[in-house]
């Protein structure tokens, strides 16, 4: 498969790629709010959101702005402000609309801000050379690799629940223990369609 | 020229968003419960969970939109039950509690059976044959219920812990905190109380205190008003029916009856 066409990039986000389990990026919410399914989806939407809010944001600035005026340098800090403005937006329409969403994400959708898997595909965007569709495109796929990464290990949290853990590993150790075992799961997808 | 350009680029980036943002929040902003915040307003503060709710936060909303009873904030007692009541009009009248030591064993009155060094709490020490003190079920005096207090209503003198009822909010905190289970809330108007808690025999609790129950019955013989029963050696008195006629007080051979005004 042609390693720019939109499925490839697609899958690659989704699957190859993963920005969680394989990136290892988005690490804290990834263990933060993934104890409850519904919390999960929903921190997972709102990630999504942001990444293509983000994404449709900072490849025109980038291109059209920073890039001519010889300003590349300036990709993070430029990025940075307008993933936190874009996330304050999300929150204060999730007050608004979706009140118990917004009370349940709690401190973790300000942190959306400096989650580094927002940062890290607006940034892959440029490195890799896409266009502002494939940005588009890149950004669904890192948010529904987020979404899925979350909503699995949601799953293998609410099986833990019941499990009986030795009290040693209570906790955040049998939680990074396990999330290792689904990271290493997902080297299975490395190479699938040649990417 | 080279350090104008990228400031004015992210400082009319920062401009932008900041507007956008400004005008965001005045469309979007979220009407404020009125009523909530005016009980809230109202209730102490504490954030003691006394009422069973995550704080006066919590409790507010509860009041408001579910229902909830006036009168469960301990803290506020009276005070706080009716402006609450005003506020949503219904009656605020609440019985007044305060918290009891039942035990009177100061270290005039009973001695140690082992000499105790280890962590400072009732419940460490309570875990370690029962405790330092010859009686297995009185105050340990390491004061676990003056560290939860709030209001600085509970002190250990000689040993025992001692309630100050003019300070005492009746939050509850002490009486779960106690390893002995030996506070307890009684009514604000209750006559007497029996400051004892332990149902040894009453040979055994002569040897350990000299002020403890020893479930002789004479209390109950006396009482004209069928308001003080023992039970498993151990007298208690039903503030319901007792009318501070002392006369147990005055008959109790070990003085562990207490009566108020």
């Amino acid at each position: 498969m042609d390693k720019g066409s939109l499925l490839a990039i697609l899958i690659g986000g989704l699957l190859v790629n993963n920005f969680v389990l394989s990136q290892f990026l988005g690490i804290c919410p990834f263990l933060g709010v993934s104890t409850e399914l519904r919390s999960a989806v929903g921190m997972s939407l709102a990630v999504i959101f942001v990444m293509l809010m983000a994404s449709a944001a900072t490849w025109p600035i980038y291109t059209y702005l920073l890039v001519p005026n010889d300003l590349a340098y300036l990709q993070t800090i430029a990025f940075i402000l307008i993933i936190a403005a874009l996330v304050q937006l999300v929150e204060i329409a999730l007050k608004r609309f979706i009140p118990p969403l917004y009370k349940s994400l709690g401190i973790y959708l300000p942190l959306i801000t400096t989650n580094c898997a927002v940062l890290g595909v607006t940034i892959l965007n440029i490195d890799s050379g896409y266009g502002f569709v494939q940005s588009l495109v890149n950004a669904l796929g890192a948010g529904l690799g987020f979404m899925l990464a979350m909503v699995m290990f949601a799953g293998v949290r609410e099986r833990l629940e019941s499990a009986d853990i030795p009290s040693g590993l209570k906790g955040l150790p049998i939680t990074l223990i396990s999330a290792s075992l689904v990271s290493v799961s997902f080297l299975g997808f490395q190479g699938l369609f040649g990417l | 020229m080279s350090i104008v350009l990228p400031i004015v680029i992210l400082a009319g980036i920062g401009l932008l968003l900041g507007l956008i943002l400004s005008v965001a929040s005045a469309v979007l902003a979220v009407p404020r419960d009125e009523k909530v915040e005016a009980v809230r307003a109202v209730l102490p503060g504490a954030n003691c969970g006394a009422c069973g709710y995550s704080g006066c936060d919590g409790y507010a909303q509860g009041l408001v939109h579910e229902g909830a009873k006036v009168g469960l904030c301990s803290p506020g007692g009276t005070a706080v039950a009716e402006a609450t009541g005003r506020l949503l009009g219904v009656d605020g009248a609440v019985e007044v509690k305060t918290a009891l030591v039942h035990c009177g064993g100061c270290e005039e009155f009973t001695s140690r059976k082992l000499h105790y060094s280890g962590i400072p709490s009732c419940k460490a020490a309570s875990q370690f044959y029962g405790g330092d003190w010859k009686c297995g079920f009185g105050c340990l005096g390491y004061g676990d219920c003056v560290k939860v207090c709030e209001f600085d209503a509970i002190h250990v003198e000689n040993g025992l812990a001692r309630v100050d009822p003019s300070q005492c909010r009746a939050c509850g905190l002490c009486v779960k905190q106690c390893p002995k289970g030996i506070i307890s809330l009684v009514p604000g108007n209750a006559k007497g109380v029996v400051r004892c808690s332990s149902h040894d025999k009453g040979a055994v609790v002569r040897k350990a205190c000299s002020v403890g129950c020893i479930g002789c019955m004479k209390c109950t013989k006396v009482c004209q008003h069928d308001a003080i029963h023992v039970d498993h050696f151990l007298a208690s008195i039903d503030p319901e029916k007792c009318v501070g006629c002392g006369e147990c007080a005055a008959a109790c051979p070990s003085k562990c009856i207490s009566i108020f005004g």
